[in-house]
């Protein structure tokens, strides 16, 4: 009988080859620029200009790769890759840190304004830095981080859904473990870091993926305060390998940046699977 | 929910939350109070001083035929990309949840794009549509079409539909696809067993079940295209033509760090900060409800 159900309610037989039908041919259409974009940039750029270009890779591979990572357009890849890779290692590190440090003071002590700094930071994730550039823009210019590193990380660490996701978390340590370390005498920051930490770290490797992610992911900021080629970041910095005017861009160049600049997010997404669809359904609860 | 058991002292504590709040106040708190106050003033051409209009620039935006047709872009794209985002996503995730084995590899290859940057999906996608290289272009052209998304509107406006919510589509599947998992199989194998076909099922049973899930996406993604498209924009149109593409957010940017004008930049930052309070609440609210469910 319950076979019989089973073979109801999953697809078995010819039902089931359809199924896998349609699955290959989603997976197929969503892959398909990126597909497009991998062949693109292992030809040549005359393949490209006289349409319609190839649909399988050519040989140019190599030429086409080092083109873009040691000289690329207006700066070497490499170096808008490095860049990439401190601005969104500085964002989660920076944002991880300084949230556990926030989320432990409002969870585990009585202090005076502590709820009037909870609302502070509540209010900080309501608004996206899309929508106050101009004078974020002012106060990192004021500070002279334009075209820093620190520029590019900090104001993009003001945000609070790291707090209010190690706060719940936190609020789900049994109370008992306080009360020992209370009893045996231990300090706060003993606790801190002996238990509260360690208690931690699923939530705090899953947070890192989405943080990372976002943080290599960023647009905006790096196009307003990185105006030095040398500090632009990858995915600001294909953007500005296109010509002005009527020039023909370097496609092949320029699409093997683009996948450049989805492989260290994807490493990071398709490595870390489980922890990143963790945190993503964590962080957005 | 409170901590029976908490340290006492207010030193430690002040020292921890002092990173957040002094960074929050710095980048956060001085520069939104810095728009809501510039908002109130015009300065002057050379930018030495300014004149306080009260709602004055307020009063202009509303008044302006372009940040009212900015709304009205803005409007009809975040329910396209919204549309165009979870209905694929809901149809692959029904189908690979259908699948017993299997759909740990499709799922591991649907989640690509959500890695891929906005920006970097708006160039790929303008190398696909490039009136003058693209493959789909071409193609289409061979079949008579004459695609021209740099002089058509509408055209323009498909494309960077299609680009933003390309990325999402993953992002959705992976929601859907976790929320059908959940759904009890002892009611599916009930209604299977009183004759129900999948279909009938799915409307009846499937999808009243994801409701939570399909109304937390809808906010998720109408957020996302309004926020976060601003790459997928600025790569592929850069607003036009005509301003057929310029969402709200891209001319805040626009009007700020193109055309320098900080009085309106600063007035449509506050507009939108309304904007995002009211989704806000909408989402808290229902994420509350969903609590006591």
């Amino acid at each position: 009988m319950a076979n019989e159900v089973h073979g109801m309610v999953e697809k078995r037989g010819s039902g089931l080859w359809l199924t896998h039908v349609f699955m290959i041919l989603g997976v197929l259409v969503i892959f398909f620029p990126i597909w497009l974009a991998f062949v693109a940039s292992t030809v040549s750029q005359p393949e490209i200009v006289r349409p319609p270009m190839p649909l399988l890779p050519g040989d140019r591979f190599w030429e086409n790769y080092s083109a873009a990572l040691f000289s690329g357009v207006n700066v070497p890849v490499s170096t808008m890759l490095v860049n990439s890779l401190v601005m969104a290692i500085g964002i989660a590190v920076g944002k991880i840190i300084i949230s556990l440090l926030s989320a432990f003071a409002i969870v585990y002590f009585r202090f005076p304004g502590r709820n009037i700094f909870f609302w502070m930071i509540f209010l900080t994730l309501m608004l996206p830095v899309e929508v106050r550039i101009v004078p974020t823009y002012e106060v990192v210019a004021g500070f002279g981080m334009l075209n820093s590193y620190s520029g590019l990380i900090f104001p993009l660490i003001a945000s609070a859904t790291a707090t209010f996701l190690f706060r719940q978390f936190f609020l789900t340590i049994p109370d008992e473990l306080a009360e020992a370390a209370r009893v045996d005498g231990a300090s706060p920051m003993r606790f801190f870091w002996d238990i509260v930490v360690p208690m931690s770290r699923t939530n705090v490797a899953a947070l890192f993926v989405i943080l990372f992610i976002y943080g290599w992911n960023q647009y905006l900021w790096p196009l307003l305060i990185t105006t030095d080629p040398e500090m632009n970041t990858i995915v600001m910095g294909i953007k500005q390998m296109f010509p002005s005017g009527d020039d023909v861009a370097d496609w092949p160049v320029i699409m093997a940046t683009s996948i450049l600049a989805m492989i260290p997010p994807v490493i990071v997404v398709v490595g870390m699977q489980r922890l990143f669809i963790r945190g993503l359904v964590d962080s957005e609860k | 929910m409170e901590k029976r058991v908490t340290f006492r002292g207010w030193l430690l504590p002040a020292l921890l939350i002092a990173p957040q709040v002094l960074i929050s106040a710095v980048f956060f708190f001085y520069p939104a109070g810095q728009a809501i106050w510039q908002s109130l003033f015009i300065p002057d051409p050379f930018g030495l001083s300014s004149q306080f209009v009260g709602l004055g620039n307020f009063e202009f935006l509303l008044g302006d035929k372009f940040y009212r047709t900015s709304f009205v872009t803005t409007a009809v794209f975040s329910i396209l990309v919204t549309l165009c985002s979870m209905i694929p996503a809901l149809f692959l995730a029904v189908i690979a949840d259908r699948l017993i084995k299997g759909s740990g590899v499709y799922r591991t290859l649907l989640i690509w794009p959500y890695a891929v940057a906005p920006a970097v999906a708006g160039v790929l996608w303008l190398f696909m549509f490039n009136t003058r290289v693209g493959v789909v272009s071409w193609y289409l052209g061979n079949l008579g079409y004459d695609w021209n998304h740099v002089l058509n509107g509408g055209e323009a406006m498909g494309l960077v539909v299609v680009a933003s919510a390309w990325g999402r589509i993953s992002y959705n599947f992976l929601f859907f696809f976790a929320a059908l998992q959940a759904v009890p199989r002892s009611v599916i194998e009930a209604a299977a067993i009183d004759g129900a076909r999948f279909w009938k099922r799915f409307w009846t049973i499937v999808l009243p079940l994801l409701s939570p899930t399909t109304f937390f996406l809808l906010v998720v993604n109408v957020v996302y295209s309004f926020f976060e498209t601003f790459g997928v924009i600025h790569t592929i149109t850069a607003g036009g033509p005509q301003q057929s593409t310029t969402i709200l957010v891209y001319k805040v940017f626009s009007d700020g760090f193109v055309g320098q004008d900080l009085g309106s930049s600063s007035a449509q930052s506050v507009i939108l900060l309304i904007v995002v309070g009211l989704l806000t609440i909408i989402q808290f609210k229902f994420i509350e409800k969903r609590v006591h469910y």
